[in-house]
């Protein structure tokens, strides 16, 4: 797809080359994950992080698919059906478990696969629909997650469903309509919880479709890099199997562990202990959070406090919503054509204070309310649109790059070669890997 | 790399074994993964609690039978006359595609209770032949209408296309009125 030495797919065995003819799958695997990827050697770890997202979403489907076998979707018998998974199941606590936490670490692994986007200007040109494609995979995410945290039916399950929706009512005149509408209902009941579960369940298929075209669009092109410096000749390719399969097959291992620990000895770390109360209409529990991987949003919601014209519910209700759909705009927003903020000294350190800034909004969206808090949120919400709207249309105007190494090979062999080589090596050879 | 010696006597290189043992390690890995998925299609702790069934026998005359409900399949438990063990056991063994015994099949002390599964072996469905006024077949016993198998007053298959005779389950009596479906005796 992408370079004129990328390997082409040469079955030997007659029955793949039996089927190559008919059914040229394995010629599509070959070339999206297999030798005929040329991927760009000088990747570090923060390339790992898609490939993780995937393995998330393929451990969100699996465990997914599982727990609906012994689901029940009624407003009487979901909590129930969750407490029977998780004692009379056999080995259904584990299922649950792995489905409750593998839903955060999606999102850990997608947060640090984001950043680690907007540090090296991943959404640059030629890659633009890469990023928007990522953003569309993301809403995806927040709606599944959403709705898959309401069937439990537990406190925290229809409390949250309850706010959610609440969203809606914002919007002046089709507001309450609309949510009722949405939730069949004039609370949360049978109606949204059926509803959410056939959606819950249909959406990771959809983000699956988007994930392809995700890739398919990163094909084109072909991965960036650390320098973001294009890919001239082959040198600066490896083909992506076997040299980062590898790569991201062990560095999945570790991160796997790491969700093995979780999941078996703080299973319940990261959830909230009233989810384990029945839903209750008539009784809100008294510290109401959704999930960390929504708190920055939650915060960005909850620092309008007055009405400037239009009322402080539907501001904050607009800024979550724009906080994303302005990221669609930061191909155009960010005019530097330098990509890699490791060569741009002003947008790097940007860079790192919108991290903290967007930690802080983190932080605030799960502790309680308090003046204080309030006023840090709403001093880091409006600094989150200032790097986004000001900062950074401005950085890159007056901004002084770094030069850029004139190629990856260039980049990676500063005279590391001689060291690295194997006593009575001659240094020439060292360029072209070999297995 | 090349150029470096990495190749045993017998031609098997470092690289080779190293790449052996971390696939087998994440393939075991794998199926230890996958295990829960499969093992969580087993019947859960609630199924099996319900593995046995009290029922009181103290209603059912000579000739009268009824049916209930052992793991959620129905179990046919009849009162035989004596003209009924009298045919049963008129019957030679060798005319028998599952040669066995009334004796065999029944509680010394209680042969006419006549405790089976109402699940026909051919495929499943439930025979008529319990309930009063249902058709017992040709031979007194249970006759399915999904394929035409007919049992006898025994519950032994006698023609069509069922395999065995109807399944006994475990049971006990714990008084001369009460039969726990389920347990050993």
């Amino acid at each position: 797809m992408s370079f004129s030495w990328a390997k082409p797919y040469e079955p030997k065995q007659p029955f793949m080359r039996w089927l190559d003819e008919r059914l040229p799958l394995p010629r599509v695997v070959y070339g999206a994950i297999g030798g005929g990827y040329p991927v760009p050697r000088n990747l570090n770890y923060w390339w790992n992080f898609g490939v993780l997202a995937g393995i998330f979403l393929t451990v969100q489907i699996v465990t997914g698919i599982v727990l609906a076998m012994w689901y029940y979707a009624t407003a009487d018998g979901a909590f129930n059906s969750v407490e029977h998974i998780m004692r009379d199941v056999d080995a259904g606590w584990v299922i649950r478990y792995a489905h409750m936490n593998g839903a955060s670490f999606f999102f850990l692994v997608t947060y640090i696969h984001i950043f680690r986007g907007l540090y090296y200007g991943s959404y640059k040109a030629p890659r633009e629909l890469v990023w928007m494609l990522g953003l569309v995979i993301y809403l995806l995410m927040m709606a599944t997650a959403f709705m898959g945290y309401v069937l439990p039916w537990g406190q925290m399950s229809f409390w949250g469903a309850q706010v959610i929706t609440g969203f809606f009512s914002a919007f002046p005149v089709i507001g309450e309509p609309l949510r009722v509408w949405l939730l069949g209902g004039y609370a949360p009941d049978q109606a949204a919880l059926t509803r959410f579960f056939s959606l819950h369940y249909l959406l990771p298929f959809v983000i699956a479709g988007v994930v392809i075209l995700h890739i398919w669009a990163l094909h084109i092109p072909g991965s960036g890099n650390p320098t973001g410096v294009d890919v001239k000749d082959e040198k600066d390719t490896l083909p992506f199997h076997p040299f980062y399969t590898a790569k991201d097959g062990w560095f999945a291992a570790a991160v796997v562990l790491a969700y093995a620990l979780v999941v078996y000895f703080a299973p319940n770390y990261l959830g909230h202990p009233d989810n384990y109360i029945p839903a209750n209409p008539l009784a809100t529990p008294p510290h109401i959070v959704p999930e960390w991987y929504f708190w920055p949003f939650y915060a960005i919601l909850r620092s309008f406090t007055v009405d400037v014209i239009l009322p402080a519910k539907l501001w904050g209700v607009l800024a979550m919503f724009s906080s994303i759909l302005l990221l669609f705009f930061l191909p155009w927003i960010d005019k530097s054509p330098v990509r890699s903020g490791s060569y741009r000294p002003l947008f790097k350190r940007f860079f790192w204070l919108l991290v903290v800034d967007v930690l802080i909004l983190g932080y605030i969206g799960g502790a309680p309310i308090t003046p204080f808090n309030v006023a840090l949120g709403q001093f880091a919400a409006a600094y989150y649109f200032l790097h986004f709207l000001v900062i950074l249309p401005l950085v890159s105007k007056y901004e002084q790059p770094l030069p850029l190494p004139k190629s990856i090979t260039d980049s990676v062999l500063h005279g590391e070669g001689q060291e690295s080589a194997p006593a009575g090596v001659k240094t020439g050879k060292s360029s072209k890997v070999a297995g | 790399m090349a150029d470096v010696p990495v190749t045993d006597g017998d031609g098997v290189r470092r690289r080779d074994f190293l790449n052996v043992a971390a696939v087998s390690f994440a393939g075991v890995g794998a199926v230890a993964a996958i295990s829960p998925l499969l093992i969580q299609m087993s019947p859960p702790a609630d199924v099996l609690a319900l593995s046995t069934t009290e029922v009181d026998i103290s209603k059912v005359e000579r000739g009268q039978g009824i049916k209930t409900v052992w793991r959620k399949q129905p179990v046919f438990v009849r009162n035989l006359t004596d003209k009924e063990i009298a045919e049963a056991n008129a019957v030679p063994l060798s005319e028998l595609r599952d040669p066995e015994t009334l004796q065999q099949r029944t509680k010394a002390g209680h042969s006419n209770w006549l405790i089976t599964l109402g699940v026909c072996t051919h495929l499943g469905c439930v025979p008529l032949g319990i309930g009063e006024g249902e058709n017992k077949g040709p031979y007194g016993g249970y006759f399915c209408p999904c394929h035409g198998s007919m049992y006898d007053t025994a519950a032994r298959i006698r023609q069509g296309p069922a395999p065995k005779n109807l399944f006994v389950p475990d049971y006990n009596f714990t008084s001369p009125t009460t039969v726990v479906i389920g347990a050993k005796g």
